[in-house]
């Protein structure tokens, strides 16, 4: 009973900070919004016994990803959006595409339900799949490193290209004030 | 019904003491601050309010409640009001997870000296810490003001810095004991503490601590000759005494930390069991306090760091010698030399 | 589980209650005498010259790159290093690969000039 409470609170919290994200004018508040509503997520985790994840949700998301995004806003100084959409056709194709992912997530509720599987609805204690380990560091890392040890070391290179990406993006600035400054050393 | 009350009860008492606490240390905190840092420099220190200045906290606050709260112009004044909310908070709830002494009674009903214990507690801490940035740069940001700007845009870019260095310093003494529990790892120190055989490990949290409570020597984004007052330059009245609030608050809560994953916790050889396990945490605030006179120690002894110094000493210097004592570390735990086996 | 974290949100909550009162008390207990000249923007005395929120440099966003892909290299270690003893050698190979290829990337930086701050 009070597991729905919290939930439907979370969720609640959740709905109000995405709506608040893409109605605010102003990009600082629609990244805090965004804040909000990944932790939102990270509490989720949490209600699915996940602790591990959840923790991770806020450090990566929360908390490195979003400072990335406010640096960037304040990078180009593009606090204030405005109003007058430059994409047309955006608006209605973003409505589509809203009413075909409810579409679809109601359709995999009523599946499952239909299909005798476990109700979504049901406490997560009475999964079958719950046990004592469930979600902890040490099951998270059995599972990364046998089945998914690929997906794993995928991952560094994928890292890797990130980091060489960013360098490239950020060089030209950076490498013509060093050689600037390089020449102003040799004078 | 009857156990979700109790809970309630028990974490609410247990969450108001351990608030009431933080304020009480940094309070005292500031005042053990004056008067050590006036000793150095053969003054005296506020010593009128009070025997030996001890009302001289209460004399500060009162006087600060009632200061003007000014909101300059351009400030987007919703985030200027959370923005010292914001740094407050992850100061206050960063010791939820940390155990502050064993088991003990109370009028008879048996209980931990921790808020909770969780398999992922090394990761909350670095989860909070992650958060704590937002403050700092909403600050800098709402105020429109140049130097506050620049002061926190300095600061998240420190912090975010050292705090790599941090995670991977903590990543060491997780791999020995082999658990993110803060409880096993305190189990582990019962007779050697982890800094004997982690004293790298504990050398970088020592310092990526004072980076990310923003202390001397690293205080750069409050650097007066540059900066003015860095990302609090426009505040005033209780606004600016919540980033003082919070900067001491972060300067005992990663005490505890660095007292609980390196020097034993709230163990000291057994004789936290005295005083039926009451001698914990007084253990553990002995332990934070000679932490806290390290704080002051430092910054009445260090200049300042250069800003270039400090990120090119973050990254060039304290994340490749986390990263390599990390990697030696795994070795050595997976070798087991009968030298590295905790005792 | 829920017994762990449960206690975490009630601290969480009389925390941002308190860190509330605090950021309004002196606007409810001080005084309010707004002027033009106290509202202003502080400039070591001088008057404001132009807007105080222009483009940053390119620089501060590196860095929070870079902290991103280092702060996951963190996060995916964590796991592995709780499990360090059980996986032996073989988990020190994994991760001696994922730590490399990391690595590369950081020496790499270094040599263009990435780490260094103008």
């Amino acid at each position: 009973m009070i597991g729905y409470i919290l939930f439907g609170l979370v969720a609640l919290v959740a709905i109000v900070s995405a709506v608040g994200m893409l109605l605010s004018t102003n990009a600082i508040h629609a990244a805090l919004f965004l804040v909000i509503n990944l932790i939102c997520i990270a509490l989720f985790y949490l209600g699915l016994n996940a602790p591990f994840l959840a923790m991770v949700q806020i450090t990566v998301y929360a908390g490195a990803i979003m400072v990335l995004f406010l640096f960037v806003i304040m990078l180009l100084g593009a606090e204030q959006v405005t109003l007058k959409s430059q994409l047309k056709w955006q608006a209605p194709l973003a409505i589509v595409l809203a009413v075909v992912m409810i579409a679809a997530t109601f359709l995999l509720f009523f599946n499952v339900q239909a299909s005798g599987g476990l109700s979504p609805l049901a406490p997560i204690s009475e999964d079958p799949r719950q046990t004592e380990t469930f979600g902890s560091p040490y099951a998270v890392g059995e599972v990364l490193f046998g089945a998914y040890l690929l997906p794993f070391e995928m991952t560094g290179v994928l890292l890797l290209v990130a980091m060489i990406g960013a360098i490239i993006l950020t060089r030209n600035e950076a490498g013509g004030m060093r050689d600037e400054q390089r020449a102003a050393s040799n004078e | 019904m009857i156990d979700f009350l109790t809970l309630t009860i028990e974490a609410a008492i247990k969450a108001a003491l351990m608030i009431l606490s933080l304020l009480t240390g940094f309070a005292y905190t500031t005042l053990l601050e004056r008067r050590f840092i006036a000793r150095i420099q053969q003054r005296v220190g506020p010593n009128r309010a009070g025997p030996w200045g001890l009302l001289q906290p209460a004399a500060d606050g009162i006087k600060v409640i009632f200061k003007e709260d000014i909101i300059p112009n351009g400030a987007d004044k919703v985030i200027f009001t959370l923005a010292p909310a914001l740094t407050a908070i992850p100061a206050l709830i960063i010791l939820a997870v940390v155990p502050l002494g064993g088991d003990v009674n109370v009028f008879g009903y048996r209980t931990s000296l921790a808020l909770t214990s969780t398999n992922v507690g090394v990761l909350y801490i670095l989860a909070v810490t992650s958060i704590s940035v937002y403050g700092i740069t909403l600050a800098g940001w709402s105020s429109a003001n140049k130097y506050a700007m620049l002061g926190g845009l300095r600061s998240t870019a420190q912090m975010i810095s050292y705090e790599l260095a941090m995670g991977l310093s903590i990543l060491a003494p997780v791999m020995v004991v082999g658990s993110m529990s803060l409880a096993d790892i305190i189990d582990a120190q019962k007779n050697v503490w982890l800094v004997v055989y982690q004293p790298i490990a504990g050398l970088i949290f020592i310092i990526t601590m004072y980076a990310e409570t923003n202390r001397a020597p690293f205080d750069l984004p409050e650097a007066e000759q540059e900066l003015t007052a860095g990302f609090h330059t426009e505040y005033s009245g209780m606004k600016f005494a919540a980033f003082y609030m919070a900067e001491y608050m972060k300067m005992i809560g990663v005490s505890v930390i660095a007292a609980t994953l390196f020097f034993g916790g709230y163990r000291l050889f057994g004789l936290e069991n005295l005083l039926g396990g009451w001698m914990g945490p007084v253990i553990l605030i002995g332990k934070v306090m000679l932490s806290l006179l390290l704080f002051v120690w430092i910054r009445a002894t260090l200049p300042r760091f250069r800003y270039d110094r400090l990120m090119d000493f973050g990254w060039k210097v304290l994340l490749p010698i986390a990263l390599a004592n990390a990697a030696i570390t795994a070795v050595l735990v997976v070798l087991d030399p009968w030298w590295y086996r905790l005792i | 589980m829920f017994e762990q974290y449960y206690p975490i949100a009630v601290l969480v909550l009389l925390a941002t209650v308190l860190s509330i009162i605090v950021v309004f008390l002196s606007r409810i207990m001080g005084p309010r005498r707004p002027t033009p000249k106290k509202s202003a923007p502080y400039e070591s005395g001088m008057s404001p010259i132009g807007p105080a929120v222009r483009r940053l440099p390119i620089k501060f966003y590196l860095v929070a790159v870079l902290f991103i892909l280092f702060d996951i290299e963190v996060i995916f270690l964590l796991p592995y290093a709780t499990l360090v003893r059980e996986l032996g050698v073989y988990g020190l190979i994994a991760t001696g690969i994922f730590v490399f290829i990391l690595t590369i990337g950081l020496v790499y930086e270094w040599k263009k000039g990435a780490l260094d701050w103008e």
